[in-house]
């Protein structure tokens, strides 16, 4: 092992996470070699500076009692209940997006149903811009995208072509909610990310275009033909409304060309 | 959820709230926002406890006050116009002048501030293996990084520390 090779090592050596072989040769080194040697020593010395020196942060007792205080959700059983009654309180949600000024959810205020699916989907939404997440299908065809979503979840969203509209097709991703997979559909607008999210609902009833706000990302969400959708981005309310009516139009026109019905009317 | 589902998991994730607020502290380094954050992260890691596996909950919890963690950060890169990258390049040889840093300020201080000026990246897998003690493993749970990530970011973070440390030292014996 020469010099490079040894410095390289030197981090992981000090923590004892080598394979005993690469431990051994990195000692050996050590004890031939001055100059590795007097870093690695170095190394011992800032180590020892930063866990001697005090800078962890307990936490404070405010948030201990924060967090005593914290409402839990509910289970999954009642959380599957809750999403009926999910369009009655459409009003409270608005109202728990607004004043929840950082998307955070603080014990006085019941989260409603939507308002914590709000928040899975955007975490999912935002787990899909960190590097190389966006897609697991990149292809800008609808048909590409449409038979890799019946292969691999044995449904697909309907996947209009939009790129008249400003709405490049970008790809597909599969995403988890915790009750069951998502469809993730990406389309982008210029440097705006457009996630749709779709699945199978436990109703068949439709129901309207509703608005929520959580972390700063925008919502849309609607439901027909027995499925659910979820538009998420960081446009703002205009153009997030202006994607939601132009996506379920050109959606409309597509169904009877393109998808038998059985495709997309699939309920548990 | 049923009192008893909500004791274990409490046995899971309390015992690690100062785990939970020196990452999301030292992540984000923003005290306010960090009690926010936990809290979230505590509601968020009940909404999953069921996919929680048993045993030590300290990785399991942290990873979601990481995820908690990276969710504000982005949105403050975001509302501030520049995307998250978790690229780091290496600044090298920024300038700084550590003789004025070294005159008035204590040994602690001069650490706290040479591992707050490191990146984000960097800064939570010292802070994960220096104050936490974590292996390579519990950190590659809680960043959902592979274990190579790990290493090369932690001796990244160290060679930088290394440098302006010892350029500290320098300034104050001349
Ligand atoms: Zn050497």
């Amino acid at each position: 092992m020469n010099c490079r090779e040894v410095r390289q090592l030197l981090s992981p050596y000090s923590d004892g996470e080598l394979t005993p072989d690469q431990d051994a040769k990195v000692e050996q080194h050590l004890l031939e070699c001055e100059e590795c040697s007097q870093q690695e020593k170095s190394l011992q010395s800032v180590r020892m500076a930063i866990s001697s020196a005090a800078l962890y942060y307990e936490a404070p007792a405010s948030l201990r009692q924060r967090i005593e205080a914290t409402r839990l959700p509910i289970d999954r059983g009642g959380f599957r209940i809750s999403l009926q009654w999910v369009t009655a309180a459409a009003g409270v949600f608005l109202l728990v997006g607004a004043s929840a000024a950082l998307g955070m959810l603080w014990p006085e205020q019941k989260p409603t149903a939507d308002d914590e699916l709000a928040h899975l989907i955007v975490a999912n939404h935002m787990r899909s811009m960190q590097v190389d997440h966006l897609t697991d299908k990149e292809s800008h065809e609808s048909q590409t995208l449409l038979s890799w979503f019946q292969k691999k979840i044995g449904f697909s969203p309907l996947i209009p072509d939009l790129s008249q509209v400003g709405y490049e097709l970008t790809g597909g991703r599969l995403d988890y909610l915790p009750d069951h997979p998502v469809a993730g559909l990406v389309y982008n607008r210029g440097s705006h990310v457009v996630n749709i999210f779709t699945w199978t609902a436990n109703s068949f009833e439709d129901k309207p275009l509703t608005r929520l706000v959580c972390q700063g990302f925008r919502l849309r969400h609607w439901q027909r033909l027995g499925m659910s959708y979820w538009v998420v981005s960081d446009l703002n309310d205009q153009e997030s409304d202006k994607f939601a009516k132009v996506y379920e139009r050109y959606s409309r026109k597509i169904l009877p060309l393109r998808l038998r019905s059985s495709d997309v009317f699939k309920i548990p | 959820m049923k009192p008893d589902e909500r004791g274990r998991f409490e046995q899971a994730t309390l015992p690690h709230l100062d785990a939970a607020y020196n990452l999301a502290r030292w992540f984000t380094q923003n005290e306010h926002a960090s009690e926010d954050i936990v809290q979230e992260a505590f509601y968020r890691a009940a909404r999953y406890f069921r996919s929680f596996r048993g045993g030590d909950g300290r990785a399991w919890f942290l990873s979601v006050v990481r995820r908690a963690s990276l969710a504000w950060l982005e949105k403050q890169r975001m509302q501030a116009g520049v995307a998250f990258k978790e690229d780091v390049h290496d600044r090298g040889d920024e300038t700084s002048n550590p003789e004025i840093l070294a005159i008035r300020k204590s040994d602690d201080e001069i650490v706290r501030q040479a591992l707050e000026e490191l990146p984000p990246e960097l800064r939570e897998v010292i802070a994960l293996r220096e104050l936490e003690g974590l292996s390579y493993q519990e950190i590659a749970i809680v960043i959902e990084a592979p274990m190579g990530t790990v290493m090369s970011r932690l001796s990244r973070g160290r060679e930088r520390l290394q440098r302006r440390l010892s350029r500290c030292h320098e300034g104050r014996t001349t």
